[in-house]
């Protein structure tokens, strides 16, 4: 129930009318790659797709959820606006865990049922790795801004303020709380919640090779105990993680139970003209209640009962209704984007698509871009014209970026073609 | 360089010249730069205790409980609470007695400072508290949910005392926007004010107001004090204005 549902080549009655045949993956042309299907994986539990084209609509969601991260992170302004977290109750954090657990289970997944527990783990070992060191460079720069904003600021309307920067005066338990992963400077959440649900991958497919549907169970059961028992990871100097890594382990997990055949299993319920009305009235009630936050005149409408009910709407452990949100924005989003939608390849969603096939890097990129920004912005000029253009360019860099990975990669893929795995591309696993 | 230095010593001149002509006349109009969009003042909710003690031409005590960003280092008088009192002596009845007296509770988190209001209400008794906080929070990210608990202790204590009260949120400080996430803290701010009916000054959106339309610079990086005595001074008489408003004793009102 993605918008990727359709890799694993399911059908939707609803999807564009188009009545492509059903795929399960047994009937697969096996002999397209033999290498795939191994008599010790006859029956397995879990059914992986055919390695066939990429996915192109992953790419472009998470390329979108990319973008949106980025303007999100820098100061409001008029393309804030253009962001889904005004909309309803969920943001482009969703896509963007849920894109990282299917395409992260897609891969090593793969390398689990071809490879063995062992060598999946070693391999996802090494992008936690790529991850972790990603956030120690992130890390750096904030702390250059951070000092240099504290050495050239003495601004007296603000002495208060600078109470931020007296962690530089203890710099040996700072750095090493933020090497730990604990200390958790303003917009750097997400990695550390991607390196510990990476931390974690090892376990979850093993489990979802004996019974992915156990496996899930346990994750909403998990999920369930952390807002029962208020499971938390806590953080320096105080409080706890941005995003509670036992509630986001959910989305993580179902991203991966639907790569491994989930979805398939409910591409029925999917196209259900049912699942397709709730989640419309869903999304639209959503949508006033956000509007009520922006006019509050309409509040008047809201009865009392039910704002009592549903506030606060928690992101750190992921309410209930932003991830039931995400679902339905899901739901209708495999259903009226099919996977064989011609527009994916249109050059006007290249730029999109190219980011979310580098998702590291550019959601590296994407930080410290907001970091450069903040910077411009308070030390050289303000204004909105100003703040228009460093989102505009912003976005341009990161696609400037993300074509000149790929075209390098292209190149070095040629170059060095012998013995370049399609499985073992690390960045379909995608990052942080 | 050249050009740069002589510029700001132009501007620095015209700086000091203003206020300097500004201290003839006790309370002059509002200065321009203070304007602001009416909706920012804003409130449903009343300030009983202060409408009917100033009806009652009894004394009007006012308690502003606050933080480093309550005062300027070495100029006292030029702070929001010294201009609110200069504001409200000059708008309401001339025969009214209006004292502000300041309780600062530096770097202290709202759950530290609520801690001490029993007592400190015990102490003084003051028909009006306005209870600045959140600063310290943010900087020190305390979970918001104990934030929002601990300010719903704080001013259901203050209310148990018998004043009437008055939050006000954080300043708006472009320059550290992205060190410190003060969202969560302005939100569960502006809860607890419906929750208890308590007028909410929205120092942080006042001030965006002002950056944005360009009437203060709020990302200059300037040392010396001209600028927050100005910023004092708008937050001064937009925070009397409030006041006045939630009290109902704006003109026409005062007299019943």
């Amino acid at each position: 129930m993605s918008i990727a549902d359709q890799v694993t080549g399911s059908t939707i009655a609803g999807t564009a009318g188009s009545p492509v045949g059903a795929n399960p993956v047994g009937a697969n042309p096996v002999g397209a790659k033999p290498a795939e299907v191994r008599p010790r994986v006859a029956a397995p539990a879990i059914t992986l797709p055919a390695i066939g084209e990429r996915e192109l609509r992953l790419d472009l969601f998470r390329g979108l959820a990319l973008w949106l991260i980025f303007i999100d992170h820098l100061p409001p302004n008029l393309l804030t606006w253009f962001t889904i977290r005004n909309y309803g109750f969920s943001d482009a954090t969703e896509i963007f865990i849920f894109i990282s657990g299917y395409t992260a289970a897609f891969v090593y997944g793969r390398a689990m049922l071809e490879n063995g527990f062992l060598i999946a783990t070693a391999r996802i070992l090494r992008r936690v790795w790529q991850i972790y060191v990603a956030h120690v460079f992130l890390f750096t720069i904030f702390l250059a801004e951070i000092s240099y904003v504290a050495t050239s600021f003495e601004n007296p309307l603000y002495t208060e303020e600078m109470g931020i920067m007296d962690f530089l005066k203890q710099p040996d338990i700072t750095i090493v709380q933020a090497l730990l992963l604990r200390f958790r400077p303003v917009n750097m959440d997400v990695l550390p919640l991607y390196i510990v649900l990476m931390l974690a991958l090892p376990l979850i497919l093993w489990s979802m090779k004996w019974r992915p549907d156990v496996t899930l169970a346990l994750s909403a059961l998990l999920y369930a105990a952390t807002w029962e028992l208020d499971l938390y990871f806590s953080a320096y100097p105080n409080g706890f993680w941005a995003f509670n890594p036992f509630a986001w382990q959910l989305l993580f997990v179902f991203g991966a139970w639907c790569a491994l055949g989930g979805a398939r299993r409910m591409s029925r319920i999917l196209a259900s003209p049912v699942t397709m009305w709730i989640s419309i009235a869903y999304l639209v009630a959503a949508f006033y209640v956000t509007l009520t936050w922006y006019v509050p005149q309409l509040s008047h409408f809201m009865p009392k009962r039910l704002e009592q009910w549903m506030y606060p709407i928690d992101k750190t452990d992921l309410d209930v209704l932003r991830f039931t949100h995400f679902l339905a924005l899901a739901a209708l989003t495999v259903r009226f984007l099919p996977r064989e939608w011609p527009g994916l390849k249109s050059p006007w969603l290249r730029p999109l698509i190219v980011c979310g096939q580098h998702s590291l890097e550019i959601f590296c990129l994407g930080v410290f871009l907001a970091f450069a920004g903040h910077f411009i912005l308070a030390e050289v000029a303000s204004g909105p014209a100003m703040h228009a253009l460093i989102s505009l360019s912003g976005i341009l860099i990161m696609w400037a970026m993300a074509s000149l990975i790929s075209w390098y990669k292209r190149v070095a893929d040629k170059s060095g073609a012998k013995a370049k795995n399609a499985v073992g591309n690390a960045d379909l696993a995608g990052g942080g | 360089m050249k050009a740069k230095v002589l510029l700001s010593l132009t501007l620095l001149c015209g700086y000091l010249a203003v206020p300097s002509a500004r201290a003839g006349d006790a309370v002059p109009d509002a200065p321009a730069a203070c304007e602001l969009p009416p909706y920012l003042l804003a409130t449903d909710s009343q300030l009983h205790k202060v409408a009917d003690t100033v009806t009652a031409g009894k004394p009007l005590e006012i308690l502003v409980i606050g933080s480093r960003s309550t005062t300027i280092p070495s100029s006292e008088e030029s702070s929001y609470p010294a201009r609110m009192q200069a504001i409200l002596k000059e708008k309401l009845p001339p025969a009214e007695v209006v004292h502000v007296s300041v309780e600062l509770q530096s770097k202290k988190t709202a759950e530290e400072a609520a801690s001490t209001f029993v007592k400190l209400m015990e102490a003084k008794t003051p028909t009006l508290v306005i209870w600045q906080t959140g600063t310290v929070d943010a900087i020190r990210s305390i979970d918001p949910d104990d934030f929002r608990s601990a300010v719903t202790d704080g001013v259901a204590a203050l209310q148990n005392a018998g004043a009437d009260v008055v939050l006000m949120n954080l300043q708006y400080s472009p320059r550290t926007e992205s060190m410190i996430s003060a969202p969560p803290y302005l939100d569960n701010m502006r809860v607890v004010a419906q929750e208890h009916d308590v007028p909410l000054f929205d120092r942080f959106a006042i001030m965006r107001q002002w950056n944005d339309q360009g009437q203060f610079d709020l990302f200059s990086p300037s040392r010396g004090p001209e600028l927050a005595k100005q910023v004092h001074d708008c937050l001064g008489r937009a925070l009397a204005q409030f006041v006045i408003d939630a009290a109902h004793l704006g003109p026409g009102q005062q007299q019943n």
